[in-house]
């Protein structure tokens, strides 16, 4: 990529394959040129940049969280306070992240911090490219870092390298007024910035084909009861919006603006869509408690950045209409706890047991798949099935006693076996692989679910250890 | 214990017991068992609805909770409607519960990350009024807890099953402390029913009723859970062969 800077053609941007032939960002266009004769040169598009960095911040808010800023020119500041939740918290939301970004075909470097300054100097600098630091470790991660990591124009990075400051932590040890005075009040802000000594605030993007509906006061709000009251009349005006388009809200994004510039906001998801003003005002006002209003909230701003078609379908006499509806409840359970936390089991088309029950989501369509009903399951699996010391028959006798947890157990009774082969469609280590299933009962009546890795007989189909896997009632 | 109807004063009494609880307490009928032995000493004829149950696991299964879990899957499944499951640890083994009558498409489960969430969430289900039951296998359950439970359970008339599961065996001595509970069962596994052939019969229960209210406690010799969630008498207990039927899983479609 070569740019433009002043009068030189620079180049302004390298891949990895350029990279690892010499080239840099800055040098000359004409030096990169000599250096690689076929070089494949494109002109910088500055403009094309920024307009893709806002489509993507913008996919980001439909995606991930209510506050996302875009720092031209490469990056991305996502708020994920309040919203990590609903993706099954930090890191798996940041994993989510890069694979679907990978998926696109660009290569993201993603880091979480306490602070907007942290997580930009760590996505850029820090080796990994999956970065996740609390706030103990913020200090010491911080100070070991370059200068280069604070946000500060280059003439200033390179005045202070001359000083010879190298190191964020020998700056933040210096005394600030000879710093001031010759590079100006900026590095004592990017570094309270990034240590989170002075807040940061961020103009969030916001998508204007969105339903989108906002409330200003001339006299900042505070209180948990008036912000519950305003809230009300947004989702009014909000499901006004909807109603017209024909739409139902599946996210909502409620932004608060406070007076010293900071954004708070709630996100609630919902299972289905819907434009239920009761239900949707109980889920964003179940969460007020998140909000710290600060000195107080000068504008609120609600829109719903995830929404699908909602028709009105007839009632019938016939059905129970009494009954509240299931959604609402998995709603308020998943918006306070965790979408991932709530699900149903489904049968899948395995013979192993472990791999033959799927989570789906807990308004999914009915399944069609039942397990089998022939062969007695246990009613409590054991995570990881546990080695036993039995003494057996083989090869297809179930053991005679068994020790499990250093009890030793005498079966009385016994039904199987019942053969359960390796699949070995998935993994060539299965392809022999064979688990006989025994139902044990011990002398007290309590019934147990074991089995034998290897058929009793060849030493290919598995190693004739015995395992625990289950109880019965 | 006696019999409804044998003497009118009592009965008359009874009536009388009935209307002035029945100001604050909504009755909102009861589940039969479908077995007279054990319907006959629950107030109602069953195992009432809108209210708040308690089953344990008897010696290890107080731990484990594999025969208390079939137990309650047992009763729900006999519900129409949909079940919401509660619980810290994801153990489950949902095939077996399928076994016992409950359809998986009925059954949202919710893996609390702690006890507090788990409590709420049971509270919340039950207060939300369109599920048909709520079990939650709780391992703390004090009174002021049981309470809130119970409440929630009568407004709604949703039926409120908390399977209480401890830690360690120790900890099961907590089962002794009072709560707002309706009854309170203790489901313990003991032989399977004799075969003439070699191998496991259908599974027995020994059933403890430890606490009823407005009733006695008794316990109950019962064979576990058919794949439409009734328990049965053992047949050598019942009189006549109508409960004769041995194993039988796969009978259900």
């Amino acid at each position: 990529m070569i740019g433009r800077d002043a009068r030189r053609r620079i180049v302004t941007a390298a891949d990895a394959a350029a990279q690892a032939v010499g080239l840099r960002v800055g040098m000359a266009a004409t030096q990169a040129h000599a250096l690689i004769p076929d070089l494949v040169a494109h002109d910088a598009d500055p403009e094309g940049d920024a307009a893709g960095l806002d489509r993507l911040a913008l996919w980001a808010l439909k995606r991930y969280t209510p506050v996302i800023a875009a720092t031209p020119p490469d990056g991305l500041m996502i708020e994920a306070t309040g919203a990590d939740h609903l993706h099954g918290g930090d890191e798996a939301m940041l994993r989510d992240l890069v694979r679907r970004l990978s998926e696109a075909g660009t290569a993201a470097r993603v880091a979480m911090a306490p602070t907007f300054g942290a997580a930009h100097a760590f996505a850029r600098l820090l080796p990994k490219p999956l970065v996740l630091v609390g706030d103990a470790d913020l200090e010491q991660v911080l100070q070991a870092l370059p200068i280069s990591a604070l946000r500060l124009p280059p003439a200033t990075v390179d005045g202070l390298r001359r000083l010879g400051f190298d190191r964020v932590g020998e700056l933040n040890a210096t005394p600030r007024p000879p710093l001031a005075l010759r590079f100006g009040a900026d590095v004592g802000r990017r570094l309270d910035q990034a240590y989170g000594r002075l807040p940061e605030p961020i103009e969030p993007v916001d998508a204007p084909e969105l339903p989108f509906v906002e409330r200003r006061f001339a006299e900042p709000i505070a209180a948990p009861e008036t912000i519950a009251r305003y809230i009300e009349k947004l989702v009014v005006l909000l499901l006004e919006q909807l109603e017209s388009d024909g739409l139902g809200a599946r996210r909502l994004d409620l932004r608060f603006y406070r007076v010293d510039n900071l954004v708070e906001a709630i996100r609630a998801g919902t299972a289905k869509p819907t434009r239920q003003h009761k239900q949707l005002v109980r889920l964003l006002t179940d969460r007020i408690s998140t909000i710290d209003p600060g000195y107080g909230i000068e504008r609120m701003t609600l829109s719903a950045p995830l929404t699908e078609p909602l028709r009105y379908h007839n009632g019938s006499t016939l059905e129970d209409c009494t009954k509240p509806d299931i959604a609402e409840l998995v709603d308020l359970l998943a918006n306070r706890c965790g979408e991932e936390r709530l699900f149903r089991l489904a049968a899948k088309e395995s013979d192993v047991p472990e791999r033959s029950v799927k989570r789906i989501e807990p308004m999914a369509a009915a399944t069609e798949l039942r397990w089998p009903l022939h062969w007695p399951r246990p009613s409590r699996m054991l995570k990881r099935p546990e080695r036993i010391e039995t003494i057996a028959l083989l090869p297809d006798h179930p053991p005679v006693q068994f020790s499990w947890r250093r009890t030793r157990h005498k079966v009385a009774r016994a039904d199987g076996p019942e053969r359960i082969y390796g699949e070995w469609a998935n993994s060539d280590a299965e392809l022999l692989g064979v688990r006989d299933y025994f139902l044990v009962e011990d002398d007290a009546g309590i019934r147990y679910w074991v089995f034998r890795q290897g058929d009793g007989e060849d030493g290919a189909t598995g190693g004739q250890e015995w395992y625990m896997h289950g109880l019965f009632g | 214990m006696t019999e409804i109807g044998v003497r009118p004063a009592i009965s008359a009494l009874r009536d009388k017991i009935a209307r002035i609880e029945s100001a604050e307490r909504r009755s909102n009928g009861a589940l039969p068992f479908g077995i007279d032995t054990v319907d006959r000493r629950l107030p109602g004829g069953g195992l009432a609805l809108g209210a708040l149950h308690e089953i344990a696991g008897g010696s290890a299964g107080a731990v484990d909770a594999a025969a208390p879990a079939l137990f309650a899957a047992g009763i729900v499944s006999r519900l129409p409607g949909q079940i919401l499951w509660c619980m810290t640890e994801a153990d489950l083994f949902a095939p077996a519960l399928a076994q016992a009558g409950l359809d998986p498409d009925r059954v949202i489960y919710f893996h609390a990350g702690d006890e507090v969430s788990l409590l709420t969430a049971f509270e919340e289900g039950l207060r939300h009024g369109g599920l048909a039951a709520v079990v939650a296998e709780v391992r703390r359950l004090s009174m002021k807890a049981s309470r809130r439970l119970q409440l929630a359970a009568e407004a709604s008339g949703t039926v409120a099953i908390a399977l209480r599961r401890w830690k360690r065996l120790a900890e099961a001595s907590d089962f002794g402390q009072p709560t707002a509970s309706a009854t309170r069962w203790r489901v313990t596994p003991v032989p399977s029913t004799a075969l003439p052939v070699a191998g496991v019969g259908r599974h027995r229960w020994f059933v403890e009723l430890i606490r009823c209210r407005a009733g006695e406690s008794a316990d109950f010799l019962l064979e576990a859970c058919d794949a439409q969630g009734h328990l049965a008498l053992p047949a050598d207990l019942a009189d006549g062969p109508a409960a004769a039927q041995a194993w039988s899983f796969g009978t259900a479609a």
